[in-house]
């Protein structure tokens, strides 16, 4: 269950391109993710991310550096690798297109020598979680989008890896769909696979991960536990307020940190923005319960979206 | 962490090899159809020696049966060949799409999966076709049989298959360089076709050299048919090669398994 | 009228400029015509063998008149499309074709006009491109006259309109066939020697000389080549061409008609 299950150091990936400069598509990254972890690896198009998962999965070579994943060289041991990795692709499928979704598990259990009353479970095991019992019987190309995406997870997992990357697993689906998927993994991950997922949707993320490295130009901009990111990066953070007896504006206004102060509800509720950097949130509570009867407080967190928005704004 | 056993190995490829043939049998009428057209196109070239043979009584030192002898060991060849290996055609959409990503993800050789999982039945029509010249003209022809010429009238269509798949192996491997690469891969592939189908003294010396020997078109039914007629070879070449056939295909799948493995280590970026 | 005009002729302009966009594949496709070539070449000169020296023809085709045969249908293949596409096929079958034929157009005379336009390109690198080849590595039989080369310009017209015609048919037999491949394998193993591409109509013996000159395909191949070598009655091979791309037209026409009404049936 411990140990390290990614670790680059320096991966570098160029690209030669005809008539143009060469591409660095990646450029230095170092990452280590241990095993348990739900690690989100995010970044605008043509970050990198794709070509990163592709040195980790052994399709591609590194141009420098060096990549393990699960103690294995990805590229020389690529074949005991994909014993132990599983990957999913939502803009591919690894399904048969004619078949039905039975008949693509069955294969899949020949080709990756899962013993038939492990096959048995773990399929008995999705079926029921993934609610797949209606579509065993179908060829997959009457499938809806979200009914593959539910196959092409467990395509991933019949030869229980120990790592399962996900690329862009929610593009296209709709919002039911999107959210069993996501607790379904959720709850995988919890289980004790490691989970690395590059995704657009960020809910995903947030639902997801608990780290998170954000990636631009080939470089890693950020690497850390996704609350951490929150305060360090959210230029401001807003603590709301409800008062026991109305009081003006100016009761609040002057604490150190808290740059406005918005009244609403005729004085009953105040909206104090604070700065992370300068103060922090106890000690902020502490200073308004000082001057003020408070019957209730809460702290709102900033969405992902503008800390990823902040990121690429400061370093883009 | 050891490969899996290779009897494994072998019933993974069987089951995909399993599940493309279930594919091409859903609609058994047009799967016939298709035979019939592989039967038929597979006889363009027997048209042609016929026809031409209404005009003349030999063809560069070979009778009509001689012909047609040459004739049916190249078609059975070329029909293995195209149905276990053809589909390799299909490389470029694979790159394209990403499908042979997906392969690479798989604890098994992507050749190998790429060859199982497109393996085409209705090349099937084209083995016909060969095979029932090919047993007209054995029976037709003037020959001395001994034990090696069994064996020889046997093995010779199966070893030329396997030096036209490896012929097809590296022609293909081209694609993973160029991107047009497919249609440059018929001019050799489908060109081999039609050249081993005739005495190798029908074509100049820069054909001879390129389709018979680079590409080693002369080793799939030429040579082996001079073996099975006891004929002196009319271009003069040494007996030895008449029977070196099967050295021939075993040199031709070290060539394209290197070579392959070369494409694949470029496409993977290791290369230039 | 002139609407109408117009409309057709950028149909054909679109189909153009849609196969110059594939210029790199019809690069290397010229390769195979290439190398085909060559192979033809050498096979089929073996007809000469047998014949004594001086008199050399067989079926009225000399060496040098052979050698301009095969380089001939090696530029025309690509230009007829002897080996057809399934566009209009797949198209019918994804029930796109409702989209085509809602339209103010008549969906036959447009797609022809287009495949004149592709045509037009074809003649450009996958005609002339062979032809040069030929020429530099053969001693071909040239035209005597430079109306004989305007007189094949008219016979590769209706070459492709035959051609043409001949797909459109089979193209639609997918609003019947839920598998069309079959048809479309079979059409294609026998268009290659039916059309002559792999031995001369005329050395074939006598009975199936006629027969296969009661069928479409020596009209996409054979007869154009054939008035390029100056080789039988030029008006009777044209005739030839004409009356099927007259009689294969109205049959498209006809089933097309019957193809709306399945598709009227089924509801797409």
């Amino acid at each position: 269950m411990t140990g390290r299950v990614i670790e680059t150091d320096g991966l570098v990936r160029v690209f030669r391109q005809r008539r143009r400069p060469d591409f660095r598509a990646v450029d230095g990254i170092s990452l280590r993710v241990d095993a348990g972890e739900a690690v989100g690896y995010i970044g605008p198009n043509g970050a990198g991310k794709s070509t990163t998962i592709k040195m980790l999965t052994g399709i591609l070579v590194p141009t420098a550096g060096t990549v393990r994943v699960c103690g294995l060289d990805p590229v020389r041991q690529r074949r005991a690798l994909s014993r132990r990795l599983g990957v999913v692709f939502g803009q591919r499928s690894q399904l048969w297109w004619d078949l039905p979704l039975r008949a693509s598990f069955e294969l899949l259990r020949a080709i990756h020598q899962v013993p038939p009353a492990a096959y048995r479970e773990r399929l008995a095991h999705h079926v029921e979680l993934l609610d797949l019992a209606p579509l065993l019987d179908l060829p997959v190309r009457q499938l809806s989008l979200g009914q593959r995406m539910r196959g092409e997870v467990t395509a991933a997992l019949l030869h229980a890896p120990e790592l399962l990357v996900l690329d862009e697993p929610t593009i296209g689906l709709d919002l039911v769909s999107k959210e069993r998927l996501r607790r379904f993994l959720a709850d995988l991950n919890a289980a004790g696979t490691t989970l690395l997922l590059t995704t657009h949707d960020l809910p995903d993320v947030e639902r997801l991960c608990r780290r998170l490295v954000v990636v631009d130009h080939g470089h890693v901009l950020v690497d850390g536990p996704l609350d951490e990111l929150r305060r360090r990066f959210s230029g401001t953070r807003e603590l709301v307020v409800e008062l026991g007896a109305p009081a003006p504006a100016d009761r609040l206004a002057g604490l150190a940190g808290v740059d406005s102060v918005r009244v609403e509800a005729g004085g009953l509720r105040q909206r104090l923005t604070f700065r992370s950097d300068s103060t922090s949130a106890t000690a902020l509570i502490a200073a308004v319960a000082e001057r003020v009867t408070v019957r209730d407080l809460a702290v709102a967190e900033p969405a992902i979206e503008d800390v990823v928005r902040q990121l690429y704004g400061e370093h883009g | 962490m050891a490969d899996a056993p290779v009897r494994a190995r072998l019933a993974a490829y069987r089951r995909l090899a399993g599940a493309a043939v279930r594919a091409q049998l859903a609609y058994p009428g047009s799967f016939a159809l298709q035979c019939v057209g592989q039967a038929l196109a597979q006889a363009g070239d027997l048209v042609a020696v016929l026809v031409l043979f209404g005009h003349i009584t030999a063809m560069a030192g070979f009778a009509t049966h001689e012909v047609l002898l040459m004739y049916g060991i190249a078609g059975i060849a070329f029909g293995l060949a195209d149905g276990v290996v053809g589909q390799l055609d299909g490389l470029p959409t694979y790159i394209r799409t990403g499908a042979l990503d997906a392969l690479l993800l798989r604890p098994l050789s992507a050749l190998g999966q790429l060859c199982a999982s497109d393996i085409a039945l209705r090349r099937l029509g084209r083995i016909a076709t060969g095979l029932v010249v090919l047993v007209y003209a054995l029976v037709e022809a003037d020959i001395t049989w001994t034990a090696p010429r069994i064996v020889l009238a046997v093995t010779a269509p199966l070893t030329g298959a396997v030096v036209l798949s490896a012929v097809w192996v590296v022609a293909c491997s081209v694609c993973f360089w160029v991107v047009e690469g497919r249609e440059l891969a018929n001019s050799v592939t489908y060109g081999s076709s039609m050249f081993t189908a005739y005495p190798l003294g029908v074509f100049g010396p820069w054909l001879r050299r390129l389709m018979g020997f680079a590409v080693p078109g002369a080793f799939v039914a030429y040579f082996p048919t001079l073996a099975l007629l006891g004929k002196p070879d009319p271009l003069g070449l040494p007996a030895l090669l008449q029977w070196s056939s099967p050295v021939v295909a075993a040199l031709a799948v070290l060539v394209a398994g290197g070579v392959w493995r070369l494409a694949l280590r470029h496409y993977q970026g290791t290369g230039s | 009228m002139g609407g109408a005009a117009r409309m057709y002729w950028l149909m054909a302009v679109a189909g153009f400029r849609r196969w110059s966009t594939y210029r790199q594949a019809a690069f290397a496709g010229l390769v195979t015509n290439i190398v085909f070539g060559f192979l033809r070449c050498a096979v089929l000169v073996t007809v000469f063998e047998g014949v004594s020296e001086g008199s050399g023809r067989v079926a009225g085709y000399d060496p040098a008149a052979t050698f301009m045969f095969v380089w001939v249908g090696q530029g025309l293949i690509n230009v007829v499309l002897l080996w057809g596409g399934t566009e209009l096929a797949e198209r019918v079958r994804s029930g796109d074709v409702a989209i085509d034929l809602v339209r103010p157009w008549n969906l036959q005379a447009a797609l022809l006009a287009e495949d004149l336009g592709r045509a037009a390109f074809a003649v450009l690198i996958r005609f002339t491109v062979p032809m040069a080849v030929g020429l530099l590595a053969f001693d071909l039989r040239l035209p005597s006259s430079p109306l004989t080369w305007a007189v094949f310009a008219v016979g590769t017209l209706l070459a492709v309109v035959v051609s043409f015609g001949v797909r459109f048919l089979l193209n639609l037999t997918a609003f019947w066939l839920l598998d069309w491949r079959g048809t479309l394998g079979v059409y294609m193993a026998v268009s290659a020697p039916l059309a002559g591409l792999i031995v001369p109509i005329g050395m074939f013996p006598d009975w199936a000389r006629v027969a296969i000159w009661c069928t479409p395909f020596p009209a996409m191949l054979q007869a154009p080549a054939d008035l390029l070598i100056e080789r039988g009655p030029a008006p009777l091979l044209l005739a030839h061409q004409l009356g099927w791309a007259v009689v294969l037209l109205l049959a498209g026409r006809v089933v097309l008609r019957r193809g709306e009404r399945t598709l009227v049936v089924q509801g797409g």
